[in-house]
């Protein structure tokens, strides 16, 4: 059965192998034929620039996994919208909690 | 509802709560009947290792009486019949080897972690 | 009206020590806001954040008195939320681990939290249509 997996990253993945592992999970998930979206919060958001370095997120990043980044947390850190990489966008804090509802398996990781 | 408690830092505040809380948290839900299972992953793989020693700690006079027995924690989970689970390869990277972890875990591939997850109604990250 | 699902949140960082308690409250405000029943456990170090003793002070590098500097205190932003859920028509069930709560002192909460254990959380779970468990680092 097919199933939806939202993953929240609040550490910078220039900084914590976990988020990596973050990634790897989401990367299996879809593998098995699941939905899957990474949400990208707090620090998580340091890797969201075009401009930023490899990091534990780039493959997905490079995958067709949905990546949000929260857009307090964007504008707390002076990142503008225009400067995000290809296939992160912003989203609201509103987000985890629609897809909350809506059932979506959420692991902040 | 099967759930999937997967733990990955290790001896966070242990010595003060005199316990893992999360593997105290796992053990009260399995009392009241809940169908949890637990992964570790991460610096928590090292709670298998069955010669965990936290006991000793004095300031002055006063001594810990009850040092936590994390070993324990796990023995009682797997007695309660609650699957523990553990990532082959944190495992391996520590150089835990299998002679010095409790018996009954078991040990699966980092790989395979999306085919482990899914099998779960809800998954909590601790 | 359709009811909306309750959604039940697990806390576990104490107020002034993480970016994780600002994004929880964020996260039950939405769900509030959306019109949501919210429940929240709080575990371990999140038991204080409604300690009703919590103070605001002033600030000398900032250059303002304690009236002016408007310190955010985390038992303001709990009774805020559960009057905002009040005039939303929704329900904020506030539920501290009562042994989290013993060793660290803070019995003293502001109203409407009540003390619990785990199984009041295994409760909460079993209500929702949804958890989300907010790990500490």
């Amino acid at each position: 059965m097919k199933k939806n997996y939202l993953i929240i990253v609040s550490e910078d993945p220039l900084e914590f192998p976990a988020t990596r592992r973050a990634g790897d999970l989401a990367l299996q998930l879809k593998q098995c034929g699941h939905e899957v979206a990474l949400f990208l919060v707090q620090n998580g958001v340091l890797a969201s620039r075009a401009s930023a370095s490899a990091d534990g997120l780039s493959p997905i990043f490079a995958s067709a996994i949905e990546v949000l980044a929260d857009d307090f947390s964007l504008r707390e850190r002076g990142i503008e919208f225009n400067e995000l990489r290809a296939g992160v966008a912003p989203a609201p804090i509103d987000t985890v909690v629609s897809r909350l509802a809506a059932g979506w398996n959420t692991l902040w990781s | 509802m099967q759930v999937l408690n997967i733990v990955d830092q290790a001896y966070r505040a242990t010595v003060e709560e005199q316990d893992d809380t999360v593997l105290w948290f796992t053990q009260v839900l399995r009392g009241a009947e809940a169908n949890v299972a637990l992964l570790l992953r991460g610096s928590a793989v090292n709670y298998l290792v069955f010669r965990q020693d936290a006991g000793g700690l004095a300031f002055g006079a006063w001594k810990q009486a009850q040092p936590p027995r994390v070993a324990a924690s796990i023995v009682a989970l797997l007695a309660s019949h609650t699957p523990v689970l553990a990532v082959e390869e944190d495992l391996a990277e520590r150089g835990i080897r299998t002679s010095d972890c409790i018996a009954g875990v078991q040990a699966v591939p980092r790989a395979k972690l999306g085919e482990i997850v899914e099998r779960f109604d809800r998954v909590w990250q601790w | 009206m359709t009811a909306k699902p309750c959604l039940t949140f697990l806390l576990m960082d104490p107020p002034f020590e993480s970016a994780r308690t600002t994004t929880a409250f964020r996260l039950i405000h939405s769900a509030l806001a959306q019109g949501h029943d919210v429940k929240v456990f709080a575990y371990e170090g999140a038991v204080s954040l409604a300690f009703a003793r919590q103070a605001a002070h002033a600030n000398g590098v900032h250059g303002r008195d304690a009236a002016q500097e408007a310190h955010p205190l985390t038992r303001e932003w709990i009774a805020f939320l559960q009057a905002d859920a009040g005039a939303r028509g929704a329900r904020l069930e506030w539920v501290n681990c009562g042994l989290c709560v013993d060793e660290r002192g803070v019995g003293e909460t502001v109203p409407e939290v009540r003390r619990g254990s785990p199984v009041d959380f295994l409760k909460m779970v079993k209500e929702s249509v949804n958890t989300l468990v907010v790990p500490t680092r």
